[in-house]
């Protein structure tokens, strides 16, 4: 179980959230010029990063806004939490 | 030809109905405890409930402030008091009006009342959406402790907030009315569940009690 800081509520069991996968994929400019390959490249490819990665979480039994948090996928060390749109925290050791 | 009198539509209403856990009355009533380790439970039928949505920065925060009788809740937990009804924090532009005493149509067109033209704001009557459940004595907390992720230490969880969260798996709204009082808010559908899963959770507490 991970404690996870909802940028609202504070602090609640990971119970109480969903994950929602990668942040920061931005939603097609003009989804209907796109080839089926680009189109499933959108939909489906993922980066699988070891070590900090942006991802998305809902605070569902709670507030039930979307935010999004730097995790460890390693240690699941969580090291930033942010709102939505707000840009990705750069953190101490980022390697990029 | 007989005479019949017609009874007004709310009133006949009102008369039919069925709160979500009614059908467990006899059983919460039978789980209370007294003494050191005493907790009660019942259902508190019917209050009015209605759901507001308004944007943060809004100007229409203003108005509806005035209309309630309190400024809007402004973070996670608090809990406004207003003219004949509670406004609760559900999350930074969703809000939940209670009252005891002003019926939902009455409640949901004064609060329209505050809306401008056009503005990015919704009221609507959620008095069915959930039932309140009353869980109180000095064992209230550790009842909820059994199936709730919360820290109630009221060093943390104080009399008068209230929150979303889940008890028994159930999402529902906590609201800590006073210490040792609880209102617990499920949607309707799951009342009955709810209710036998904290008539199970203060079983162990008649024992202790009569021990
Ligand atoms: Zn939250």
């Amino acid at each position: 179980m991970i404690l996870i800081s909802c940028p609202d509520c504070g602090p609640r069991d990971e119970t109480e959230f969903h994950y929602g996968g990668q942040a920061h994929v931005p939603y097609p400019e003009d989804p209907s010029a796109l080839s089926d390959e680009e189109w499933g490249r959108y939909l489906f490819y993922r980066e699988n990063t070891k070590g900090i990665f942006a991802e998305r979480w809902v605070h569902s039994a709670g507030c039930r806004k979307w935010f999004n948090v730097l995790r460890d996928t390693v240690t699941y060390r969580i090291a930033a939490v942010y709102r939505n749109g707000e840009p990705r925290p750069s953190l101490d050791g980022d390697p990029q | 030809m007989v005479e019949t009198t017609i009874e007004p539509l709310d009133k006949k209403i009102s008369a039919l109905r069925v709160s979500p856990a009614q059908h467990l009355h006899g059983a919460f009533v039978d789980a209370g405890v007294t003494g050191a380790f005493g907790v009660r439970l019942r259902e508190e039928q019917f209050l009015t409930m209605v759901g507001l949505r308004v944007a943060v920065g809004s100007p229409d925060r203003a108005r509806l402030a005035k209309i309630v009788g309190a400024e809007l809740p402004a973070r996670c937990g608090e809990v406004a008091t207003g003219h004949d009804v509670v406004v609760l924090w559900l999350s930074p532009d969703e809000f939940l009006v209670i009252s005891q005493s002003v019926a939902g149509s009455t409640l949901v067109s004064y609060l329209r009342a505050g809306l401008s033209e056009g503005g990015a704001a919704a009221v609507v009557d959620l008095s069915a959406n959930r039932t309140t459940l009353r869980l109180e004595g000095p064992s209230a907390q550790a009842v909820l402790e059994k199936g709730c992720p919360l820290d109630l230490h009221p060093r943390v969880f104080a009399p008068g907030t209230a929150v979303a969260t889940n008890i028994g798996r159930v999402p529902v709204i906590l609201w800590k009315v006073d210490l040792d009082s609880y209102r617990i808010l499920p949607r309707s559908s799951y009342a009955d569940y709810l209710g036998r899963w904290l008539v199970d959770a203060m079983a162990e507490f008649k024992v202790l009690g009569s021990g």
